[in-house]
């Protein structure tokens, strides 16, 4: 079978060849009348072919995109998301028709003469002020957008959680009954203590360190950021929240989680986009999947960069509260 | 003039020759290989995504030590990753474009006989060999080469006990990029010098072709902006070797803590993308000015709007050196930054739509010549178009936080810098080619080329947006970690599947450049019937290039189709060469 697929090959590139060669010998060069036509027609015939695609991928794929936005912050991203999309939308269709009719309209032919047209005050200014028009509501937008996601000063009570990248996982610790987190430094790694937390620092006694990451709906939720080795990036997509763990320093990023795991299992972007997973893996014979929150990697950390998550569960606060008093504290596990 | 026919021997005129024309070939040669393996390392990593398990014998031939069984190892999916994008983005369209283009037309164009120093000017390409050759030998290291990704981020890319590539391979990525920033930096001084000062008589500014004004903002924002990435590779080389802590600081790895104190990774980050940023535009500002050439021609109209155009070349230049914080909104640099780059970032918008709408009208009521490099140059106007647009997305950085280094970026970049350059740089080679072998290339084979080409890249990144929306990660080995990414893989196999065929369809190209070199048809002195002085030049090459007098500009470059009253060309024919001098009672444009 394979020997037949090696020939098969053989065969196509001896044609290639061969074609090529008597193409060749054509010596056509410069493009004739007759091009132009068939040049021009074959730009129509591309243009039909690329709007199918286009909007093939708008409607086939649309299932494929992540849900709703998970967390209250994300609502105005996913609001400014779309008002773009259909802005950048509807003038890539109008600007591509343009560049590809034209070469059928305008296709040469020898009795023909061009329009000698080079310049024009007016049209130059309706396309730079009409752009500029489109950005001032998209820049006013996203900069009251950025301005809401990242000032995290007037959170009230939230909660305060560290997360700690490392070559190839992550590290989680609550801050306790005094919402403070204990300092933390490289330094300070020893045997379990695997966030490096000064236990020295009186905040520390009661931080939690945990192994999955759980959150309850409807409060601030602030995280901070370390890493231990290289770069990372926390990547939470549904919540729509990124920040990369930087060696050195401490970086965050807050969010108020809009739906627990539960509830967002019944979500139907959730629901449909499932399906779609659960027959591929059906055929693959693999288990169902169920949805589930998720912590990725996203900055290229090394060899196993691409297995670097952790599950996160949203639950209701009173849940959330009961989870968390079972957790031990620091001071208990660290003697 | 005889004084500019030296006896010439093989070794001054073909190796270590100081005629520009000649450097061009050698940079357009030594880019076409280093592309080839650019594109053959993509399609490599490209099987991997689409196939994860399965076993390649094509795998296994290439990859020796670094694959098992014919899957390749997830250090090697980096390498290949990080080694596609070094070769492509400086290598291909950095060298391989500007270096092959600024150096054929410059002279050419602007009426000089040679590049202000030759001398200078061959160090530049033999100091880019150097560098290609040192950053093909980084690949056959034992432990693998820089596999850090092509932005090379410490801590990832300082620590060889943080990956096997970031050993012996990254040493010689840094040294070969040190010494390609070397030949980049004296070839750009080189351009800036030539095209201010070897201009012929009546060559005002406002008279060169677009494409020189390309060029000339292009060599200057690279003098601009390399030296910066110069300086973060050496700071970084002294952190590797020296044991300083530019870019380090609290480190644990291995199971142990190292000295480094007081760097900052952020530091290199802003370094890298001082430059990284404004290298966009030195890749593809020379590919707007070669299609700005190509369209004007082959509309047989002038380019619509030159002052414009010339207006937004030197804004894009301008607003691209302080935006290159539009990479790093989310790597822990204080919001307010944030804010002021967005700012920046989305304000490119403007100048980049005026450019995209003038070429449009440029097409309008011409009378186009479909050659195969003019295909390319409308294919470019509309990957420039459809990658520019999703700029707007990443720009923003509210919108970045949930896209950023996922696949929709990849998307984004190789479709308005990658697939659009590398458009730019077909259709000058097309064009160009009977200056620079005194031949022409076949144009059906062009034709095929370029339509599989441009179904090859829409069937690629198109629909790479839509992953990239869907929250994948670009850089992972595999998916298969990830039920939630699991109805992503038919994608995936669908973008392999035209990734295969884009890059088989560059054999064609491959074919035609070296046949036509041999066999191509003699060419006419003036083939595509354009305006500019490059075409008075004999197609036999010249040291020197006029023999006898350099001739005198009379006229702007784009004086194609003027017509009188009466309807008739004033000139008798659709172009007029800029050496004509002015009819009585013509108006100059």
């Amino acid at each position: 079978m394979l020997a037949l697929f090696y020939i098969f090959i053989a065969v196509a590139i001896g044609v290639s060849f061969w074609q090529i060669t008597r193409i060749l010998n054509l010596r056509s060069v410069i493009a004739t009348d007759d091009d132009n036509n068939t040049q021009g027609k074959l730009f129509l015939v591309f243009i039909a072919v690329f709007y199918a695609l286009m909007i093939y991928c708008l409607i086939a794929l649309n299932v494929v995109l992540l849900p709703e936005s998970a967390s209250i912050e994300g609502e105005h991203e996913d609001t400014l998301f779309d008002i773009t999309y259909w802005i950048i939308g509807v003038v890539q269709f109008v600007m591509q028709f343009f560049i590809f009719y034209f070469p059928y309209k305008y296709r040469g032919k020898k009795e023909n003469k061009a329009l000698f047209y080079a310049d024009s005050h007016k049209l130059e200014m309706i396309w730079t002020i009409t752009p500029a028009a489109v950005l001032v509501v998209l820049i006013s937008y996203g900069l009251w957008q950025w301005n809401n996601v990242m000032d995290l000063s007037d959170a009230e009570d939230p909660l305060i959680i560290e997360v700690y990248g490392k070559q190839f996982s992550w590290d989680v610790r609550y801050a306790g009954e005094d919402n403070a987190l204990g300092r933390g430094n490289v330094n300070f790694i020893k045997g379990i203590n695997t966030m490096g937390v000064d236990m020295t620092d009186l905040s520390a006694a009661d931080d939690k360190q945990v192994t999955e990451i759980h959150l309850p709906k409807g409060r601030k939720v602030i995280f901070k950021f370390r890493s231990q080795d290289v770069l990372h990036s926390a990547y939470m997509p549904h919540f729509r929240a990124q920040m990369n763990c930087v060696p050195g320093m401490v970086t965050q990023f807050g969010f108020t989680p809009k739906f627990t795991t539960e509830e967002m299992r019944q979500n139907e972007e959730v629901i449909a986009k499932n399906l779609v997973i659960n027959k591929i893996r059906k055929e693959k014979g693999e288990d169902p999947y169920e949805f589930d929150f998720l912590l990725l990697c996203n900055k290229i950390c090394g060899a196993s960069h691409y297995n670097m998550q952790m599950k996160i569960i949203v639950e209701e606060e009173e849940t959330f509260n009961e989870w968390l008093a079972e957790q031990p504290t620091l001071a208990e596990v660290i003697k | 003039m005889s004084e500019h026919h030296h006896k010439e021997t093989f070794v001054t005129k073909y190796i270590f020759s100081q005629d520009h024309k000649m450097i061009s070939k050698q940079f357009l040669i030594t880019g076409i290989f280093m592309g080839i393996i650019g594109v053959f390392m993509s399609m490599l990593f490209r099987m991997q995504i689409a196939w994860p398990e399965k076993s390649f014998t094509i795998i296994e031939a290439f990859l020796g030590p670094h694959q098992t069984d014919g899957v390749m190892s997830p250090d090697m999916y980096l390498a290949l990753v990080t080694i596609h994008g070094t070769i492509m983005v400086f290598f291909v369209l950095t060298a391989g474009l500007s270096g092959t283009f600024s150096n054929l037309l410059i002279p050419l164009q602007i009426g000089a006989r040679d590049m202000a120093s030759g001398f200078l000017n061959m160090i530049s390409y033999w100091l880019f060999f150097i560098s290609s050759i040192l950053m093909v030998v980084s690949l056959f290291v034992e432990a693998g080469p820089a596999s850090a990704g092509w932005t090379i981020y410490p801590p990832l890319s300082a620590l060889p006990q943080a990956m096997s590539g970031s050993g012996l391979g990254m040493t010689l990525w840094l040294v070969s990029m040190a010494i390609f920033i070397a030949s980049s930096l004296i070839g750009s001084l080189n351009y800036i010098v030539t095209i201010i000062n070897l201009r012929t008589k009546g060559m005002k500014m406002t008279r060169m072709p677009l494409t020189m004004w390309a060029f000339f903002i292009t060599a200057i924002i690279g003098v601009v902006s390399f030296p910066v990435l110069l300086s973060a590779a050496l700071l970084l080389i002294f952190d590797r070797s020296f044991g300083t802590s530019f870019f380090l600081s609290d480190i644990f790895i291995s199971g142990e803590v190292l000295h480094y104190q007081g760097g900052s990774p952020v530091l290199f980050e802003h370094l890298f993308w001082f430059l990284g940023h404004p290298e966009v535009y030195i890749v593809l500002l020379p590919a707007l000015g070669i299609t700005s050439e190509i369209i004007a021609t082959n509309s047989r109209k002038p380019i619509f709007g030159y002052r414009a155009m010339i207006g937004s070349i030197i804004a894009i230049a301008f607003l691209s050196t302080i935006v290159w914080g539009h990479h790093m909104f989310i790597s822990g640099m204080n919001p307010f930054l944030g804010s002021v780059f967005t700012f920046t970032t989305l304000l490119i918008a403007i100048p980049s739509a005026v450019k995209a709408f003038n070429y449009i009208t440029t097409l309008w009521k011409g009378n186009l010549q479909l050659n195969p490099a003019m295909l390319f140059s409308i294919g470019l106007v509309s990957t420039f178009v459809t990658g520019g647009l999703t700029g707007l997305v990443l720009g923003d950085s509210a919108l970045d936080i949930n896209v950023h280094d996922t696949y929709f970026v990849v998307a984004h970049f190789h479709l308005v810098m990658g697939v659009s350059a590398i458009f730019g740089m077909f259709a000058g080679v097309y064009h160009w080619f009977p200056k620079m072998y005194g031949r022409m290339m076949n144009k059906t084979l062009g034709y095929w080329h370029f339509w599989i080409t441009i179904t090859a890249a829409y069937g690629v990144f198109f629909p790479m947006h839509f992953i990239g929306l869907a929250g994948l990660p670009r850089r992972y080995y595999t998916n298969t970690n990830f039920p939630l990414f699991d109805d992503l893989s038919d994608i995936n196999v669908v973008i392999t599947m035209f990734a295969l065929l884009g890059g088989l369809a560059q054999l064609i190209f491959l074919a035609n450049f070296f046949i036509s070199i041999y066999r191509g048809q003699k060419a006419a002195q003036n083939p595509w019937r354009s305006n500019t002085l490059k075409w008075t030049t004999p197609v036999e090459h010249i040291h020197g290039n006029w023999p006898g007098k350099i001739p005198e500009v009379h006229r702007w470059a784009y004086d194609y189709s003027r017509v009188d009253e009466k309807g008739e060309y004033i000139h008798g024919e659709d172009f007029v060469l800029q050496t004509t001098p002015l009819k009585d009672g013509e108006e100059p444009t």
